[in-house]
Order: C-alpha cells, then sequence, then structure tokens
C-alpha cells in the first residue's frame, strides 16, 4: 500500500470522526437538531450525486474527443507560463455553474493539458469567474469591495501555476 | 442574514449543458472508438466516482451539521471583531471552515466590514472560502480530480488567502492616501 492510500484513508477516518463529533454535538443540544442535520446532508449527498455523476463521466468522454494536439500546444506540460496564463484566462470567462468549471478542468486534464496549467485554471475559476463576479457578489456587496477583490486576485492562479511548476507536482 | 438553508436545487441548467455534450462526445467515442474504449473510459472514471463517494457524503453531513451548530451570526462577530495578520489568519480558518454557497458567503463578509473589520479581511475570508472550503474540495474536486491532484492544489493555495487579504490591506490604504476615501461598506 502507497503513501497515498494510507493518507485517503486518515483522510477518510478524520472526516467521519468530525461527521460522529459534529452529529453527536447537534444530538446533545437537541434531537430536532440532529435529525434536520442528518436529513439535509444526505439529501444533499442524493441530489448532487447524479449531478457529479455527469459531470465525471461526461470528462471523460469529452476529454476523449477533444484535439489532443492542440490542448497540448496551448496549455500542455510544456506550455509554461504562457500556458498557465492561457488557463487562468480561460478560467475567469467559463460560465455555469460548479459542474460546468470541474467537467472543463478535468477533461483538460485527461486530454493532455499539464497540471500546473490545469490548477491555473480552476484556482481563476474559483476565484473571478466574471459570470459569478457579475451574478452573485456585485449585488450582495460593495462593488467598490468586489472589484477591489477581483483586481488583487488576478495574479493568484498564475502564482499557484508557478508554484506547482517550481515543486513539479502533482 | 435570517437565510440559513443552504438549498442545493433539483434541476440545473449547468448539469444539462454538459450531459448533453457527454452524451455527444460519449457517442462520437462509441462510433469512432469501438465499445471497448467507450466501456473502459466509464468504468475508469465511475471507480473513481464511487471510491470518493463516502467524502463525498461526510462532506455534505459535515456541511449540515456546521451550518446549524456553527451560526453565521456567531462568525461575523468573531472576525468582524479582529484585526492585523491575526484578523486574516482567522478569516481564512473560518472562510475555509464555513459551509455554504455565494449566498452564504458573500452577506458573511459584508457584515465584517459592517462590524468594523478591514477590507483585508473580507478579502482573505472570501479567497479561503473559494480555494480552502472543505465543501467544494470534498463534494466537487475529490470525484473529479482524485485525492492526489486536489491535496497538492489545496497545499499550494494554503497561502493564498494571507497573500490576498495583505494586497487588499495595502491597495486599500494606498487608495485613501490619494484621497480615494475608505469607505468599503
Amino acid at each position: 500500500m502507497d503513501l497515498i492510500h494510507v493518507i485517503g484513508i486518515v483522510i477518510g477516518v478524520i472526516l467521519w470522526g468530525l461527521v460522529a463529533a459534529l452529529a453527536l454535538t447537534a444530538a446533545v443540544r437537541s434531537k430536532a437538531l440532529f435529525r434536520e442535520g442528518a436529513f439535509e446532508g444526505l439529501r444533499d449527498f442524493a441530489v448532487l450525486i447524479p449531478r457529479v455523476l455527469v459531470g465525471v463521466v461526461g470528462s471523460g468522454y469529452i476529454a476523449a474527443v477533444m484535439p489532443q494536439d492542440l490542448v497540448g500546444h496551448w496549455i500542455g506540460p510544456n506550455s509554461g507560463l504562457i500556458g498557465i496564463t492561457i488557463a487562468a484566462a480561460c478560467g475567469a470567462a467559463t460560465p455555469g455553474g460548479a459542474v460546468v468549471g470541474f467537467s472543463i478542468g478535468a477533461a483538460a486534464l485527461k486530454g493532455g493539458a499539464g497540471a500546473p496549467q490545469v490548477i491555473a485554471y480552476t484556482t481563476a475559476w474559483s476565484l473571478y469567474t466574471i459570470q459569478r463576479l457579475i451574478n452573485w457578489e456585485i449585488h450582495m456587496m460593495a462593488p467598490r469591495v468586489v472589484w477591489l477583490r477581483a483586481a488583487i486576485s488576478v495574479p493568484l492562479p498564475i502564482l499557484a501555476g508557478i508554484a506547482a511548476m517550481l515543486i513539479g507536482k502533482p | 442574514m435570517a437565510e440559513r438553508r443552504r438549498r442545493v436545487r433539483t434541476f440545473e441548467w449547468s448539469t444539462a449543458v454538459i450531459a448533453a455534450i457527454s452524451v455527444a462526445a460519449g457517442a462520437i467515442v462509441y462510433l469512432r472508438d469501438g465499445t471497448d474504449r467507450f466501456i473502459a473510459i466509464l468504468s475508469n472514471d465511475l471507480w473513481l466516482f464511487t471510491g470518493m463517494l463516502p467524502k463525498m457524503a461526510a462532506g455534505c453531513l459535515i456541511a449540515a451539521f456546521v451550518t446549524r451548530l456553527l451560526p453565521r451570526e456567531v462568525v461575523a462577530r468573531v472576525v468582524g471583531g479582529e484585526s492585523g495578520i491575526v484578523g486574516i489568519l482567522i478569516a481564512m480558518v473560518m472562510g475555509a471552515v464555513l459551509p455554504g454557497g455565494p449566498l452564504t458567503i458573500y452577506p458573511v463578509a459584508g457584515a465584517f466590514l459592517l462590524l468594523g473589520a478591514d477590507v483585508g479581511t473580507a478579502v482573505a475570508f472570501i479567497t479561503a472560502w473559494n480555494l480552502l472550503g472543505y465543501n467544494r474540495a470534498l463534494i466537487w474536486e475529490l470525484p473529479f480530480f482524485g485525492p492526489e491532484f486536489v491535496g497538492w492544489r489545496i497545499l499550494i493555495a494554503l497561502p493564498l488567502p494571507i497573500i490576498a487579504g495583505l494586497m487588499a490591506r495595502a491597495a486599500a490604504r494606498a487608495i485613501a492616501a490619494r484621497g480615494g476615501g475608505d469607505q468599503w461598506t
């Protein structure tokens, strides 16, 4: 058994230990709190399963039909800083919810993109996908804060990509 | 801050679009590469997915209980009263711990600012929620990318909320010094 598997098992045990501790805390406070939490957690899980499944399986097929040399040329492992910047720009431009961002990222990784480039993509998508800034954030916070945060965040995905490239992981 | 429940909608356009593209891509693979390749891709992805299911379930349950046990008002009060580098670190931890979607997170960050936290603290909080939140990592990222990729991705992202918070603070100071005002609420 290699280290990755051991770490995976340890994390699984920690997570379920945390679930047990939180469930116990809720149950001590009130039975209703425990029931509500357990019900909502399991319902969210049931609703998310098909959604994630569509994206995970879909990304495999999308990767298989993507033009590998084109992907490899622009955002492949040897595309360096330019590939990282392109990937970050794609992350900002990606519309839609989580399933879109992660499906594209996973498809790109399976279809010839480099790991640092995909990290730059998911980081940019998480931090400042333009659609989320305009549809959500701008309505819920002072616009000044939103633009400041977006401007500050511009270099972060590139930093993350460079860091991944320097340590040579994942 | 009356809204407490994190609603997961049962239908979503994003999923429908990805599903349609996936079916088309799957059909191309089937017709072009044959049944064996079609099944190989399916089984490979399903295997990763089923392996991650227990962690996804744990993520959903942790989120549901934390939402109930750690009221957003408490988070806002704890972070809102802090400042300096300690404020940024506490905001970062809270951002990683607090579950929920944009509907939950942005109002909490707005509340920090109203309670007197500086803009750097709010930026560190939102950045940590985006990059370090266990919710998104467990439920979404893990089944798509597998544990090794996600682990390194998070490790690399650890310093980013601090960097973002400090840069936002410096930028806010520079804007105020140039007469741009220091009103951020």
